[in-house]
């Protein structure tokens, strides 16, 4: 499995004039699993289980918004989904398994470095490397060793115009990334992890450090990109969640309380304790 | 309760604000003034070592005509001093080897009243190149081997009992006398460090034969040398530079580890692409002030490199095989500069200020000889901060 995907990308970066970005999952409409994750405890040391029997599916296209209240576990599993997890040494999972693509990524044979080219991340606090925009932007495809500047244009351009972005910096390519707005380096980080073509992407509260008319203009980017890409976003605000996702998973203290359609969830939700924590009763 | 405030209130009427607590105002007006003398004491030490040396070692340095600098002061390495009368009068100041010439050119000249000055005469060209030398030295080792442990220590090792360990040791190692570091270097570079040579000193302690050749690795030592020298002075800053590197490591926001992770790059990609540029400037700063303090260590070139007096300078005269290639020529030219030993600018001072008899004529040496250092030192430490601010600007996050 692992290397039909890693063949995929090589055709894909080397055929620059295919609109892989538009191409990647033609055909994905019908509700199928992209992210099957299986009974999963997870410890960040050894004996103390911070998630505890999660059991979800993620479908293909879809924005999948995780929520509860802080410290009940849905950054680490969202961490959990690329492996950034196991940046931390003690950490890992205990129990279960995590499919993406058909693969069990927790294999000894699944390399974390190919998992993450498909399994992009963007994070709580936007973080765009010291360099020019467009640097930031082709990060990602130098490491891979991609020196044509003719590829690195275009897919700079392509990322930056899906990010919506573009028109705001195209006359500022070579200046830094850290001379833009808040909401525009968020934007560029989105474009940075687009780049690369993951065929997910995961959000830890992308918007959490950003002014409400930011978060609407990345809120409006989410629902165009889940055309093309498969998304997990992490939120604190409930609002946000009922805006760009089509399925929420409530989490407290580590366990998956309900997951649904995101209007069931908001609107007739099953377990009390989902309702009181909708309904602010906590949290 | 709330006609006690209303009395309290009508009585301070006129002024709300005055002081109450007159003693602890008053407290606080010594403690200001004991601060301050504090600092201006400092201060005032400090003033005074400065300007006394400016005042006695800058006419050593400079000159009032044209080119302003005693040339000879640097370009000259130092020397006896021989200072005379003749019969007649004449009163003479010169080098030991002007002496020889003038003696030999004026055979029947009548000198009386002759004294020798020790170290004197000459300039200060010797220990200025040696210094260099044993800084490049030990800047190049210093580096190489703080850099790659703070990388380890930073970025790739675990968290755990041993690596505690290892810290505890390295922040130790920042607090062992200088002395000592010297007669560590003596006893590990100058006589048991490995050398590979066709024929082994007796006193190698280990001598192990090398496949498909007549030489062997011998344990016998680099002698006093340079790279002993250099050796000694890295251990000695290596504690400082994995320091400073560390925390130059750690002021790179997880952050950018994290974002270039996430975009599949490796562990080494991602230090090296989204770490190391940014930790760059504090890691230069560091490393300058390092040079400044390792240029003024006299204790551990002392056994290890540093000589008070050498005729030749380290590139003079190094002995080659005349027979063999260029590049064998070459090899063991690079191993015989190596292996020369220097003179050192603190071991030079040393040397003037409490070796030699003391005199008159000594003082512009002494005097000269510490002007120079000092600013040297200061030059490099001006430099380590123009370098940060100008780092700073050009990368910030």
């Amino acid at each position: 499995m692992k290397t039909t995907m890693s063949k995929n990308r090589i055709t894909n970066t080397d055929i620059p004039e295919e609109n892989r970005v538009i191409s990647s999952h033609a055909g994905g409409n019908t509700a199928e699993t992209i992210i099957g994750i299986d009974d999963v405890n997870f410890a960040y040391n050894k004996g103390t289980d911070v998630l505890k029997d999660v059991s979800l599916d993620i479908n293909r296209g879809e924005v999948t918004a995780f929520i509860g209240p802080s410290g009940c576990g849905k950054s680490t599993l969202l961490r959990c989904l690329n492996r950034m997890n196991d940046l931390i040494l003690t950490a890992s999972i205990t129990k279960g398994s995590i499919n993406i693509l058909g693969t069990d990524i927790y294999d000894p044979k699944v390399d974390p470095i190919e998992l993450r080219k498909h399994v992009g991340m963007v994070f709580q606090k936007y973080n765009p490397f010291p360099k020019s925009i467009y640097e930031n932007v082709a990060f990602g495809l130098r490491i891979q060793g991609i020196k044509k500047a003719s590829i690195l244009d275009e897919v700079v351009e392509r990322s930056l115009t899906y990010a919506g972005l573009w028109d705001e910096v195209k006359d500022r390519l070579h200046s830094s990334g850290l001379g833009l707005s808040g909401g525009q380096q968020q934007r560029l980080c989105i474009a940075r992890t687009i780049a690369v073509e993951p065929k997910i992407i995961l959000m830890d509260e992308p918007c959490s450090a950003l002014d409400p008319l930011s978060t609407a203009i990345i809120e409006d980017l989410i629902t165009r990109l889940k055309n093309e890409f498969t998304i997990v976003i992490v939120t604190h605000n409930m609002q946000q969640a009922t805006r760009v996702s089509d399925r929420t998973a409530y989490f407290y203290l580590g366990e998956l309380i309900e997951v649904g359609p995101t209007t069931t969830i908001f609107n007739n939700p099953t377990e009390k304790r989902t309702e009181d924590y909708i309904s602010g009763r906590f949290g | 309760m709330q006609s006690v405030a209303e009395d309290t209130f009508v009585e301070e009427e006129a002024n709300p604000f005055a002081t109450k607590a007159i003693g602890l105002k008053r407290r606080d007006q010594i403690v200001s003034i004991l601060l301050r003398l504090g600092t201006y004491f400092i201060l005032s030490c400090a003033a005074y070592i400065f300007l006394d040396i400016i005042v006695k070692g800058a006419p050593v340095v400079f000159q009032a005509e044209a080119p302003f600098i005693n040339t000879d002061f640097f370009t000259q390495s130092p020397e006896t001093l021989m200072t005379f009368e003749t019969a007649s009068g004449d009163e003479y100041k010169m080098n030991f080897s002007e002496y020889t010439e003038f003696k030999t050119r004026n055979p029947a000249i009548d000198i009386v009243d002759e004294h020798s000055h020790a170290y004197s005469g000459g300039g200060i060209f010797g220990p200025l190149i040696g210094t260099v030398l044993l800084t490049g030295i030990c800047i190049v080792i210093a580096l190489f081997v703080g850099l790659t442990t703070a990388i380890f220590l930073n970025e790739y090792s675990s968290k755990g009992k041993f690596m505690d360990l290892i810290r505890l040791a390295i922040m130790n190692l920042a607090g062992v006398p200088s002395i000592v570091y010297g007669l560590f270097g003596l006893g590990l570079f100058c006589l048991v460090a490995p050398v590979v040579t066709d024929v082994p000193a007796p006193r190698a302690i280990l001598t192990v034969p090398l496949l498909f050749t007549d030489s062997v690795l011998s344990f016998e030592g680099w002698g006093t040398c340079m790279l002993a020298g250099g050796c000694t002075l890295a251990v000695m800053i290596l504690p400082v530079i994995i320091a400073a590197c560390e925390e130059s490591l750690k002021a790179i926001p997880m952050g950018f580890r994290e974002a270039s992770m996430a975009l599949g790059a490796t562990k080494w990609q991602s230090i090296s692409k989204s770490v190391l540029p940014y930790a760059f400037p504090g890691m230069l700063t560091a490393s300058i002030l390092g040079i400044t303090r390792v240029a003024g260590e006299t204790a551990p070139i002392m056994f290890t490199a540093a000589l008070a007096h050498k005729d030749k300078l380290p590139w003079q005269d190094i002995p080659t095989d005349a027979e063999a290639n260029a590049l064998s020529q070459s090899a063991e030219w690079v191993g015989g500069f190596f292996s020369q030993s220097v003179q050192a600018m603190p071991y030079h001072i040393y040397t003037v200020a409490a070796r030699i008899p003391q005199s008159e004529y000594t003082k512009p040496m002494q005097y000269g000889s510490v002007f120079v250092f000092m600013v040297v030192v200061l030059i490099f430490a001006a430099l380590s901060i123009y370098l940060r601010a100008h780092f700073r600007k050009k990368v910030q996050w």
